[in-house]
């Protein structure tokens, strides 16, 4: 019986500033973080002391030229939320990393919160700044002149479960998921033939298995630093993503690997079609709109992307059959849902405008481009292209659209505005934002496995949190409803 | 543009009861009209929320890497 899954979500948004005077971008994703708390409050710094980034789950810990410098170094903002979320600034963007949530649905609650906490920190960071400047926040991936910035998905997985294993049954999927993650881009790095692609991310992606995340992009991110007990744990850190608008990509995006990676865990999984060149078929699925082309395999046959993605919907479709339990709700709708896309997709993978962003973005751009009689490279797209993914929600066109009623949703606004505050109940974020909303003073860094706690004493106090599904509300909401202040609380914790 | 809830529930109806697929031409070419005049709203908000200065937002629109 496979162990239960938890998934983040962390996503490095687009960062533009219009106005009087320049603003560089670090310093933009700085004022946008720190804009984001009330005054007189101060961030809550980050916990470093697990962080591993150069281990390799191939084994090693790679010698690596790009040895990141720790952040609170060079003072940027970094904090962390009530809602048990990580907002800070990574690489010149702002990053919303999700608290940890324990299925899809939430992921797609919290996932959706960090897309109005964004909306709201960039109009007050530009109140920030000179009358008449304005700070533009995308949830994207890319420029469309040579950057791509990350969405990286992570899913905890027990250490039994090879590496090796993960990576075999793994890369066919990434390459044919594309189909329903894809967010969709005008143009190519690659190629002056391809006026549109499914994918934002997959021209950026060179090796099959890596460890690096910035050059040389692998679909498999070889990253081992689990932020839980690295005996028990490791962290799939996937990279190859985009980052979604709507509810149902997001949903199913993470959904169908919490499913897989069951599966796996569970050796349920059949042999899957493998791929005579991944890298080069991930970018072959991103560049056809029909999902129908032939993939090598290393057999010498093909597939296409709709073929492998029909074997893995039917290993989880029997799999959770011969299971002795009754399915979890979001399980069962992530099935149905994964089985309806492909069916339309079968039809007519544009058929998914509304569910899916890629469909969504290319319907809107066609109809636009349409209109004003234009040509697939002019400047008007490529605004359309970007503001599809403005978080302004009275600007940003997927925003328009589902005010139209145009685009599929699955959760309500009430709950995704009540996550941007409120952790899941089920996991150890809640924990972490529950104790930062009650003794945030008393809090100087938090970290995805650690609390540390300023009480006056002599030396600071670290909480281990090493467990993601301990520190639940269920677990500790007496206790914390209990304790007078945060000492009470260390006393209770360490008797 | 079509919501993608609405259109697998039509899917689902064509499939169980053939018969009510018996649209008066009428009848589709009114619901053709509403989908096109709403494209056209949709596309008018287009017009009205879009970036003023495409060209030169879209050419100054240049990020630093990241992950």
């Amino acid at each position: 019986m496979a162990t239960p899954k938890y998934v983040g979500v962390e996503t490095e948004y687009g960062i533009a500033v219009d106005g009087p005077t320049e603003v560089n971008p670090v310093l933009a994703s700085s004022l946008v973080v720190g804009a984001y708390r009330d005054p007189g409050d101060r961030d809550v710094g980050w916990d470093h002391t697990d962080e591993h980034p150069l281990r390799d789950a191939r084994g090693y810990e790679a010698p690596d030229p790009h040895e990141p410098v720790v952040d609170d170094e060079l003072g940027l903002a970094n904090t962390v939320l009530t809602n048990g979320a990580r907002f800070y600034v990574d690489h010149a963007h702002p990053e919303y990393a999700t608290p940890e949530c324990s299925n899809a649905r939430d992921l797609v609650i919290w996932d959706k919160a960090g897309e109005r906490i964004l909306e709201d920190a960039a109009a007050r960071a530009a109140g920030t700044l000179p009358a008449g400047s304005r700070v533009l926040v995308h949830k994207n991936n890319t420029d469309g002149k040579g950057a791509a910035y990350g969405t990286h998905e992570n899913y905890l997985v027990p250490r039994e479960v090879p590496f090796g294993h993960l990576t075999r049954q793994l890369l066919p999927f990434f390459v044919s998921r594309l189909l329903y993650v894809g967010a969709g881009r005008l143009g190519s790095e690659l190629s002056d033939e391809v006026p549109f692609q499914l994918s934002q991310r997959a021209d950026f992606f060179e090796v099959e298995v890596g460890l690096e995340t910035t050059l040389k992009r692998p679909l498999m991110n070889t990253r081992d630093e689990p932020h839980a007990d690295p005996d028990r744990y490791r962290r799939l850190h996937v990279i190859n993503g985009d980052a979604n608008l709507c509810e149902v990509a997001t949903f199913l995006k993470v959904g169908t690997m919490l499913l897989i990676l069951d599966l796996i865990e569970d050796g349920a999984l059949p042999a899957v079609p493998a791929l005579a060149e991944p890298v080069t078929a991930f970018h072959e699925v991103s560049h056809d709109l029909t999902g129908t082309r032939p993939l090598r395999l290393e057999d010498g046959s093909t597939a296409t992307a709709l073929e492998i993605q029909r074997r893995y919907l039917e290993a989880c479709q029997r799999y959770v059959k011969d299971r002795d339990r009754d399915l979890d709700p979001v399980t069962a709708e992530v099935l149905e849902r994964w089985e309806a896309v492909l069916a339309t997709a079968d039809d007519d993978p544009r058929g998914l405008a509304g569910q899916v962003d890629w469909a969504t973005k290319l319907e809107l751009l066609e109809s636009y481009r349409v209109r004003h009689d234009l040509d697939w490279t002019a400047d008007q797209l490529k605004m359309v292209d970007l503001q599809y993914h403005d978080v302004r929600r009275d600007k940003g066109l997927y925003h328009r659209l589902a005010a139209r009623g145009r685009i599929e949703r699955l959760v309500d606004e009430a709950e995704i505005i009540a996550a941007t505050e409120r952790p899941p109940v089920d996991t150890r974020a809640w924990f972490r934002g529950e104790c930062i909303r009650r003794f945030r003073r008393s809090i100087v860094a938090a970290g995805w496995d650690s609390l540390i706690f300023d009480v006056g004493g002599e030396a600071l106090q670290r909480v281990p949190m090493m467990e993601p599904g301990r520190g639940t509300r269920e677990a500790v909401g007496d206790l914390l409803d209990s304790v007078a202040d945060p000492q009470e609380l260390l006393r209770r914790l360490t008797a | 543009m079509s919501d993608g809830g609405q259109k697998r529930d039509s899917g689902r109806g064509r499939e169980e009861e053939p018969e009510e697929q018996v649209d008066t031409d009428a009848e589709t070419e009114a619901s053709a009209k509403d989908l096109i005049d709403d494209v056209d709203d949709l596309l008018d908000e287009i017009d009205d929320v879009l970036e003023e200065n495409a060209e030169e937002f879209v050419r100054g629109y240049v990020q630093k890497g990241g992950q």
